[in-house]
């Protein structure tokens, strides 16, 4: 094993750390350290465990057997991010911001600069205003959280961790969120935050990701420490095969050729809404149709639009040869359409709740026999989700929310599965999920496709979009750019027609 | 297999949740035990249904709290809508008597107006709440203040008071009994079971809670937010009429302190049977002990002069704080052991 617990330069090492949640085992034994002035990636799959140790390593919990070392010296980590004292910050997947606050009170939220009682606000903003620059993010100090993108939020989080001098900076999944344009300016920062001498632990499922940024790579699956090295002796398919311990030659399925002549199930004609500009497609039956494009190019706002989700504000929509006009998600449902979010855990699963709700909540007037719901037809069909898209639920009873989230997209498919549709909408099907989930989901996209389905595969990740889709729409702006066909399906070509370098007349 | 059993446990509720499921049980059993040691005329039969009688209102109008609670909302409105509701329907029962006389028709139209008027008031709270899109704190404190001025207004000031006349159609209303319990408890009965069946059996229910825990997700879930939100209201207007109903015969009369403090009873009632204040959880079995539960220590009180019946209202307000407090717990240790 590379790994020597009292490593006196390792600024955090963990020594054969084991974890269980009452009885159920989560890490057995891993070994983890993270050098001054290095970005130290930690991959897996869903469920192997990296959460549980990122957050040991915060303090947020503690271990169930085995030693923290700081510095060389054996240490208890204080809970509930007390560990920040000690340089350690741990970043969470969710925001960690008061929403109806401005962002310069966010960034010195439990450690304002006072005198006499008084808040040295002047002087605040100028800092905030200085860090702001530095990172490059182009928001007032004095604009409210609540009024910032998704992509500008994760930066202020990133900026605070910054300003506070972090001397070990954790890091779930930073990128999931982000543009490719916005990962890049990110990806400065921490080069710059790693020399500067500050440890770097990342995590994220984009491999491609992990070979730029990364120093050094630890991959754990099932709870156990799998490998431990230099980022640069490990391949993009290598790091694949140590997380999920096979080959992984067939990640995309073999697409059955798509069938011209099949009847057209959606029309589109000049779909116009606030924020999509006259936008036509066809789709027909059996077909898997891509949708490229940057973040905010619209696409999730046509589908949206048509699934009655948002207003509409001009064009024609015809569903099986008539002209429909859903107003609402009902009236999408019952004609046989569904929807499936890119927000899985503020739109689409009640995390609060077990399995069998979620699973029946989109038809569950189908579960109503004589004015009541039908029990045991709910728990067949959850049986059913669980059998045909292998959700692996750590115990039956398990709240959605403390799922991985491999396994709530599958209950996601699980849920619209129900209402037998004839067209599915899935949007970024595979965020957040690790390489071996993915394989499965677009296995399961091009089942639904060869059963007659018709699949819509909105995505920011090229590959699969290349990998699973018939014909492929590029959105820019609104409006739809251009479209590509068999083997004109490329990056090349998405990249310029998502980019305005190039547009279909 | 494994999952006949699996589904099984999930009908109910998740684990971890058994000792709050209980709890409301056991603090309304150690209170029968507390109020019979000090007086074992407690559970005589006389007290017994009497205590039943008095939980009918509060109860009642906790059920209809039960499912605006759930989905998220509050209504704030319930007692000054009772008021509203008592003194306009003996204003007009007794502007009736003239031409439909003293008999079971003057009091049958007086019924169905309050029902009317129940429904609409509800409906008006659901509508501003989800059309105009105005907070429900804000909504029903303003239509509480509003009924609260009308009742006044209606009553000039002073009573309204039933027509004597009247009194004798309408008294079994309250006082008669029906194999052998009082009508008021048949009415908290039916409204119980009916409400525990909508909420927990059908597909009403299950969208109340869903909306509760996640509006956007409901909202993708092909549920029509903003029709089963005001339909919560409407339930909880049509609680408050029946409630009324069973309430004018009591004392004939209506005023300016009629219902004062219901709002805040019946959502105690709530709480302290286990609903989640945030949404996306309710019981109705806890409801009806949280009630049973708040009349018990009024009706300790009286029996008893070891603490002040004055003192009803400081009782009952440390036992809404101790039921929350026992709740916080239990979702802590829930969430460390679930993460």
């Amino acid at each position: 094993m590379p790994f020597d617990g009292g490593s006196p330069v390792a600024v955090l090492a963990a020594d054969r750390i084991s974890k269980s949640f009452g009885s159920v085992p989560v890490l057995f034994s891993v070994g983890f350290d993270i050098l001054p002035g290095e970005v130290h990636a930690l991959i897996g799959e869903n469920g192997a465990g990296k959460s549980t140790l990122m957050k040991i390593l915060g303090g947020f919990h503690q271990p169930t057997s085995g030693r923290i070392f700081m510095d060389g010296k054996e240490v208890v980590l204080p809970p509930n991010g007390q560990a920040e004292d000690l340089g350690i910050v741990l970043l969470h997947q969710e925001f960690n911001l008061a929403e109806q606050m401005t962002v310069e009170e966010n960034m010195f939220l439990g450690r304002e600069k006072s005198s006499n009682g008084f808040l040295r606000r002047k002087e605040m903003r100028e800092e905030v205003r200085g860090h702001l620059a530095e990172v490059g993010l182009n928001v007032s100090p004095t604009a409210r959280v609540s009024d910032l993108s998704v992509a500008q939020k994760q930066m202020l989080e990133i900026t605070r961790a910054v300003s506070r001098q972090a001397r070990v900076l954790i890091m779930d999944e930073p990128t999931a969120v982000l543009t490719t344009a916005e990962t890049e300016l990110f990806f400065r920062q921490v080069r710059r935050l790693r020399d500067n001498g500050v440890a770097v632990v990342f995590v994220s499922h984009k491999l491609g990701e992990v070979k730029e940024i990364a120093d050094r790579i630890t991959v754990l699956r099932d709870g156990q420490w799998i490998a431990t090295r230099p980022a640069r002796d490990l391949t993009l398919d290598a790091m694949a095969q140590l997380m999920v311990g096979r080959e992984l030659s067939d990640l995309y399925p073999p697409i059955a050729e798509a069938d011209v002549d099949a009847p057209k199930i959606l029309e589109v004609r000049n779909l116009t809404t606030p924020r999509v500009r006259d936008v036509s497609f066809d789709l027909r039956r059996g077909e898997v149709l891509g949708f490229s494009g940057l973040v905010g190019s619209g696409r999730t706002d046509v589908f949206e639009a048509i699934c009655g989700l948002q207003q509409v504000e001009g064009g024609q929509i015809r569903f099986d040869g008539q002209p429909v006009n859903f107003r609402s998600v009902a009236k999408a449902r019952d004609a046989g359409i569904a929807y499936l979010t890119k927000d899985r855990k503020g739109k689409g699963l009640l995390l609060e709740q077990g399995m069998l709700p979620n699973v029946t909540l989109l038809a569950l007037p189908r579960f109503v026999r004589n004015f009541m719901l039908d029990r045991k037809a709910e728990e067949e069909a959850l049986k059913r989700g669980i059998r045909r898209f292998d959700i692996r639920a750590r115990d039956p009873n398990v709240r959605v929310g403390d799922m991985s989230g491999g396994n709530q997209q599958k209950l996601l498919l699980a849920k619209i599965m129900e209402i037998n549709p004839k067209v599915v909408i899935v949007d970024e099907p595979t965020r957040g999920i690790d390489v071996g989930t993915k394989q499965q989901i677009y296995h399961f996209i091009a089942a639904l496709a060869a059963e007659g389905m018709s699949v819509v595969v909105i995505s920011s990740e090229m590959p699969e979009i290349i990998g699973i889709c018939h014909r492929v729409f590029v959105m820019r702006e609104g409006r739809i750019a251009g479209s590509l066909t068999g083997d004109d399906i490329n990056e090349n070509e998405i990249v310029r027609y998502a980019a305005g370098l190039k547009e279909a007349v | 297999m494994a999952h006949s059993d699996l589904t099984k446990e999930q009908g109910r509720t998740l684990p971890k949740l058994d000792l709050k499921t209980m709890g409301p049980a056991i603090a309304l059993i150690l209170l029968c035990i507390i109020g019979y040691s000090l007086n074992p005329a407690f559970l005589g039969e006389g007290n017994i249904t009497n205590l039943l009688t008095r939980s009918a209102f509060i109860g009642i109008i906790a059920v209809g709290a039960t499912f605006v609670i759930t989905a998220g909302g509050i209504d704030l409105s319930v007692g000054s809508m009772a008021a509203v509701l008592s003194g306009v329907m003996i204003m007009v029962m007794n502007s009736l008597i003239d031409v439909l006389g003293t008999g079971v028709a003057t009091v049958m139209t007086g019924c169905i107006c309050s029902l009317i008027l129940g429904i609409g008031a509800g409906m008006v709270n659901g509508l501003l709440t989800t059309k105009a899109k105005i907070e429900a704190f804000i909504v029903t404190l303003g239509t509480m203040g509003i009924f609260r001025s009308l009742v006044t207004y209606f009553a000039d000031g002073g009573t309204l008071s039933l027509d004597f006349s009247l009194r004798d159609t309408y008294r079994p209303v309250y006082y008669e009994s029906f194999g052998g319990l009082p009508i008021p408890v048949w009415v908290f009965l039916g409204v119980s079971v009916a409400g525990w069946i909508l909420l927990n059996r059908t597909a009403f229910g299950r969208y109340c809670t869903a909306i509760g825990s996640n509006e956007h997700v409901a909202q993708y879930s092909a549920i029509r937010v903003e029709r089963i939100k005001t339909a919560t209201y409407v339930i909880q207007g049509f609680c408050v009429s029946l409630a009324t109903i069973i309430y004018v015969p009591r004392l004939g009369s209506a005023s300016a302190s009629t219902g004062v403090l219901w709002e805040l009873e019946a959502i105690a009632a709530v709480i302290i049977g286990g609903t989640v204040l945030k949404g996306g959880y309710g019981r109705i079995g806890g409801t009806i002990l949280g009630a049973l539960i708040l009349t018990t220590i009024g009706n300790i009180l009286n029996f008893t002069d070891v603490i002040s019946n004055y003192l009803n209202g400081t009782m009952q307000g440390l036992i809404i704080i101790v039921a929350v407090w026992l709740q916080r717990a239990g979702w802590r240790g829930r969430g460390k052991t679930a993460d």
